[in-house]
This record gives structure tokens, C-alpha cells and sequence, in this order.
């Protein structure tokens, strides 16, 4: 079963508590977009086998949103991190980096 | 190959079974392929099979990383029915639940397809409403389904609490038509009907590079080293994204893991297949007596084959309310598949930025009951260079243009 620290209550929480929130850092794009930006925001998702960043929501919990980083082909947890920003903390991705040398997911590596 | 039948059974009946052949050939691969199909679960193995029946195409490599069928194709609650909402997919849809009715003969080997009814709960009155409108748009469609009041429910299915507490069943949307089929056969009986017009089914090979040259595909790169290709097939379901990444493309689709599981068997005790999508379950018995169960996705991707637990518990406390008397069985084995699921809920089927590259993927949760009718328009596509009829609207620029085939909407659950 998956377990994420809420980086607010700074407890471990279940998955039973947290509620999937989808890809994380999307760049938002709205009136006057071309048709591709509409359709990579809308509609194409990073989905690697490998490193990700999700957003997750403490529903039964603070309900506070926050970001993960994890694993989809170990289902390793690298970290959670603050929902206010908007890239992944420079810390973490050092982390990332010492476990999966060479990874890159969008436009972060 | 020698012909499966009631004589042969005979036959060999006499002579201790000795003389029944490997049903396929295990072949090295060849330097060279006019079409190569990475992917040996059902859809991409109908692929081939079409290319070789319809086309004349047998020079046809089909490139699995594990064992054949060993996918969600061998992981799958064998859901077959065909009354979805919109237009092209009761046409593709509908093709292959025909295609079912004769493909033991087809294929000469028994898939064991069983057209014992499938019927739809009805639990909100939304849901009624929903599968009213599917009964009109089925009956323009051609396809044959009907809604039918709770009193019928019951008759067709006695093992139904249809007076639930929180959901009780209001009706149902009845497909006599679907039914189940045998997941291993489907695979077995094309990979065995492919391997004998001359096609190599090669299996512990991965792909792990797509080649190409000025914009068109030339070929892959394996485990079992370079194998070149005039066309491509794409056929990979939950590893899709990973293909695309190879070959440099993106798809609109995410993988999770969907999970089913099996009870202990026992006697028969029913004969229909039935969904319940408010709830988030389903259930059929299997031949052997199991009770065979099925809910929701999990919520995140994942490409482990591995799902949480808790989906599980949701899916058996709503059968549980919906079948009373299952409450004691103890259940056999739990699994769990990757898939790929798209904005609309509908499958990909089309040409993909790179030339002479193909895709068939996208069927998510329901792709079991599309494998024939989905190889022959993916086999159509590959073999003429641009998708037919039933393939043309599943193409994924629609995203971009916003022609949706929704049928997320249509199918709460799943299947
Ligand atoms: C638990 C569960 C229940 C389901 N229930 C139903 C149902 O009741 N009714 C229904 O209609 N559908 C159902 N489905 C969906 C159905 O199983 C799928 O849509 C269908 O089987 C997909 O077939 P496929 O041939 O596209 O994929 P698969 O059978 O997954 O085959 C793809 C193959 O590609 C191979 N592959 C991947 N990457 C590579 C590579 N790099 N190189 C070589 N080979 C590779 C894989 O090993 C795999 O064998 C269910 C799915 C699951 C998981
Ligand atoms: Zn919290």
C-alpha cells in the first residue's frame, strides 16, 4: 500500500487518505492557445515508466494539496514537496538523480 | 498443422496422446519482416491473423517481451458485449462480438465463447436515464439490446438483491448477445492460426529501440538484436507511452493498474454476466464454479501489475450488497493488469507521425471483447497505408480536434 508524507501535517499518510490529483507542474493554457497547446495541456500526459511527479490531496487528512515524486515501475517514493511551486525542490531532484542517474521528465532532470 | 477436431481427439485417444503437435512454432527471428507487431496479446496477434486472412500479408513477425497472451489479454474478466453509445464503437465493437460467434471455427480452436447475456445495472435514476438513451442509440445502431424493469433482473439473475438499501436495482440494460470467452484460448488460437500460415511468433524478445530513416520506420532494435520492417504495428496497450517514447511521439493516454480476482468455485449459481457501475463491480461464474470479479481502476499510474488493496475491498463490500449470498466465499487469486486509458475512454486505432508506423492501443479497461473486430481494422490499416471504415474515426488527432468518441460517460466502470 502506498504511503506519502504529507509535507503540511508532517504525518505518514495511506493511501486510503489522499486522494490522486494527476500529473503535476501542467502549464495552464487558456483564450487565444493554439490547438497543440490546448491539447497538451488538456490531454497529454507525461506517463514514463520511471520517474514521475503526481499531485495528491490529503483528503481525509489537512485537505491539503501537495506534490509526490515517485517511482511507476517500483512504486518507490522519492519525496513529497509543497504544493506552492512550480518545479520540483532542487534537493529532492539530487535525490532522484542518485537513484535514477540520467532521469528527466518534461523539462526537469 | 493438424486440424483440431472430434476425430483427432479420437485418434489420439488411441495412441496415448502422442501424437498432437506444439501449437506453435518457436522460432529464431529473421533478418527481415514486411510487417513486425510488437505486442503478442490478443490484439496484436487478430492483427496478424487478419493480415495473413484478409490481406495475403504472411511475412509477419509478431514480437512479444514475455509469453504470448501474458498481458492484460491473459489478465482480463472476458466481458464481451458490444452496446456502447456512440456510433463508431458499436460499429467496431459490434464487428468483433460477431467476429466472436464464429472464431472457434475460424481459427480452428475452441475459445469457449459463451453468448450467456450481459446485462448493465440500473442503481440512480441518472443511470436509467443513461441506458434509455444507449437503447435508442443501440436500436439505430443496429445492435441488439434492450432495458428491461427490475422483475426481470431478478428472473434472469435470482441471486440479485434487487431491494438494496442504498442502491436499489431499477432496471438494467440487457445485451442477450455477450457473454464470456476463454482469454488464454483467443491468444492461443490466433498465435496457433498465425504460426501456421508461416508467421514467427517470437516471444522473450523485447523491444527496446523503434529504427528509422528520414522519417519512416526501418525497423527495431531487440534483445535478440536488430530485426528490420517494411511497417510497424504498435500493439502494447499499458506500454504504449514507452513504444511512443522509442519511436518519438507522444500519446494522450495514462497506464494504471486495473484488478480483478476469483472465488473459490462452487456450484452453478449464475448464468449472465452482470455489471454494476454505480456501485463499481461486476461478476460472472466461470466454468469451473469461480465467481469471477472485477471493479474500478486504481487512480494513479503505475506500471507494476500490481494495484492497491483498498480498490479491492471497495469493489467486494459493493458485491457483497448487490449478491448477499457471496458474503462467505473465500476468495482464490487477486491480479492486477496496466492500462492505458484515454480522455474519452475510446481506443486508438491509426498512423502515428512516424511513417509506415501504426498504433492500435488505448482500450483501457475494455479492449477483451474488441480483439477480432479491432485486428481486422488495424490489419485493414497496416495493409493499405491509411485506416477503413471502421478504424477512421479512432485516429488520435481527435483530441486535438475535438472530435471525442465519449464514452466515459457511457460506461461508469468499465468493460
Ligand atoms: C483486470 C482486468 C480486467 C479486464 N476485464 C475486461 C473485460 O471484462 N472485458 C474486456 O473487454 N476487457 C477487459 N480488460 C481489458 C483487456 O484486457 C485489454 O483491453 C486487452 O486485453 C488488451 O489487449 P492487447 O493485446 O492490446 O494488450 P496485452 O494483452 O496487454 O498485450 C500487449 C503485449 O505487449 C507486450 N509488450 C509490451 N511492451 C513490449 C516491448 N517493448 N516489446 C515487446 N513486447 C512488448 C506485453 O508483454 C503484452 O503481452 C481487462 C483488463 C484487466 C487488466
Ligand atoms: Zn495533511
Amino acid at each position: 500500500m502506498l504511503t506519502l508524507n504529507c509535507p503540511y501535517c508532517g504525518i505518514a499518510a495511506d493511501e486510503t487518505e489522499l486522494s490522486p490529483g494527476g500529473q503535476a507542474h501542467l502549464k495552464r493554457f487558456g483564450p487565444g492557445s493554439s490547438e497543440d497547446e490546448f491539447e497538451g495541456y488538456l490531454f497529454m500526459r507525461e506517463n514514463p515508466r520511471g520517474v514521475h511527479f503526481e499531485r495528491w490531496r490529503h483528503s481525509n487528512g489537512c485537505g491539503k494539496w501537495f506534490h509526490a515524486a515517485r517511482c511507476t515501475s517500483t512504486l518507490e517514493v522519492f519525496g513529497t514537496y509543497s504544493a506552492q511551486t512550480v518545479e520540483p525542490p532542487a534537493e529532492l531532484r539530487k535525490t532522484i538523480s542518485e537513484k535514477r542517474p540520467g532521469w528527466s521528465w518534461g523539462e526537469f532532470s | 498443422m493438424k486440424r483440431y477436431s472430434a476425430f483427432a481427439v479420437a485418434r489420439e485417444a488411441f495412441r496415448h496422446h502422442a501424437g498432437w503437435e506444439r501449437a506453435w512454432r518457436n522460432p529464431e527471428p529473421k533478418k527481415s519482416y514486411d510487417v513486425i507487431i510488437i505486442g503478442a496479446g490478443g490484439h496484436g496477434l487478430a492483427t496478424a491473423f487478419w493480415l495473413g486472412k484478409n490481406h495475403g500479408i504472411t511475412n509477419v513477425a509478431v514480437i512479444e517481451k514475455g509469453w504470448l497472451g501474458g498481458g492484460n489479454t491473459g489478465r482480463n474478466t472476458t466481458i464481451i458485449r458490444s452496446n456502447y453509445l456512440q456510433d463508431p464503437s458499436a460499429a467496431i465493437y459490434e464487428k468483433s462480438r460477431s467476429l466472436y460467434e464464429t472464431m472457434s471455427q475460424d481459427v480452428n480452436y475452441n475459445i469457449m465463447f459463451s453468448p450467456r447475456g450481459v446485462m448493465m445495472l440500473a442503481q440512480t435514476h441518472h443511470e436509467v436515464r443513461g441506458y434509455l438513451r444507449t437503447e435508442h442509440a443501440n436500436n439505430l445502431q443496429g445492435v441488439a439490446t434492450t432495458f428491461v424493469g427490475p422483475e426481470k433482473v431478478k428472473e434472469l439473475c435470482p441471486i440479485i438483491n434487487i431491494d438494496g438499501p442504498r442502491y436499489p436495482v431499477l432496471g438494467a440494460l440487457w445485451q442477450p448477445r455477450g457473454g464470456t470467452a476463454r482469454h488464454d484460448a483467443v491468444a492461443w488460437g490466433y498465435a496457433r492460426a498465425c504460426s501456421d500460415m508461416g508467421m514467427d511468433i517470437i516471444q522473450q524478445c523485447e523491444v527496446t529501440g523503434v529504427r528509422q530513416q528520414g522519417g519512416q520506420v526501418t525497423g527495431v532494435d531487440t534483445t535478440k538484436g536488430a530485426i528490420d520492417c517494411k511497417k510497424l504495428g504498435i500493439v502494447v496497450a499499458g506500454h504504449s507511452g514507452v513504444l511512443a517514447d522509442m519511436a518519438g511521439f507522444r500519446l494522450p493516454l495514462e497506464s494504471v493498474a486495473l484488478q480483478a480476482l476469483v472465488s473459490e468455485p462452487i456450484k452453478p449459481c449464475m448464468d449472465v454476466v452482470v455489471m454494476a457501475n454505480t456501485v463499481h463491480g461486476y461478476m460472472s461464474q466461470s466454468d469451473k464454479g469461480e465467481m469471477v470479479i472485477g471493479g474500478g481502476t486504481d487512480g494513479y499510474n503505475n506500471y507494476t501489475q500490481r494495484g492497491s488493496f483498498h480498490h479491492i475491498e471497495e469493489t467486494v463490500r459493493a458485491l457483497i450488497e448487490t449478491f448477499p449470498m457471496i458474503s462467505r466465499l473465500k476468495m482464490l487469486r487477486q491480479w492486477g493488469g496496466i492500462v492505458d486509458v484515454t480522455g474519452d475512454r475510446s481506443p486508438i486505432i491509426g498512423k502515428t507521425p512516424l511513417g509506415n508506423c501504426f498504433i492500435n492501443c488505448g482500450w483501457g479497461t475494455g479492449g477483451f471483447k474488441a480483439i477480432p473486430g479491432s485486428g481486422w481494422a488495424t490489419a485493414e490499416m497496416i495493409a493499405k497505408g491509411e485506416p477503413g471504415p471502421l478504424a477512421a474515426e479512432f485516429g488520435m488527432d481527435r483530441f486535438k480536434e475535438g472530435r471525442f468518441i465519449d464514452e466515459s460517460v457511457a460506461a461508469g466502470v468499465a468493460h
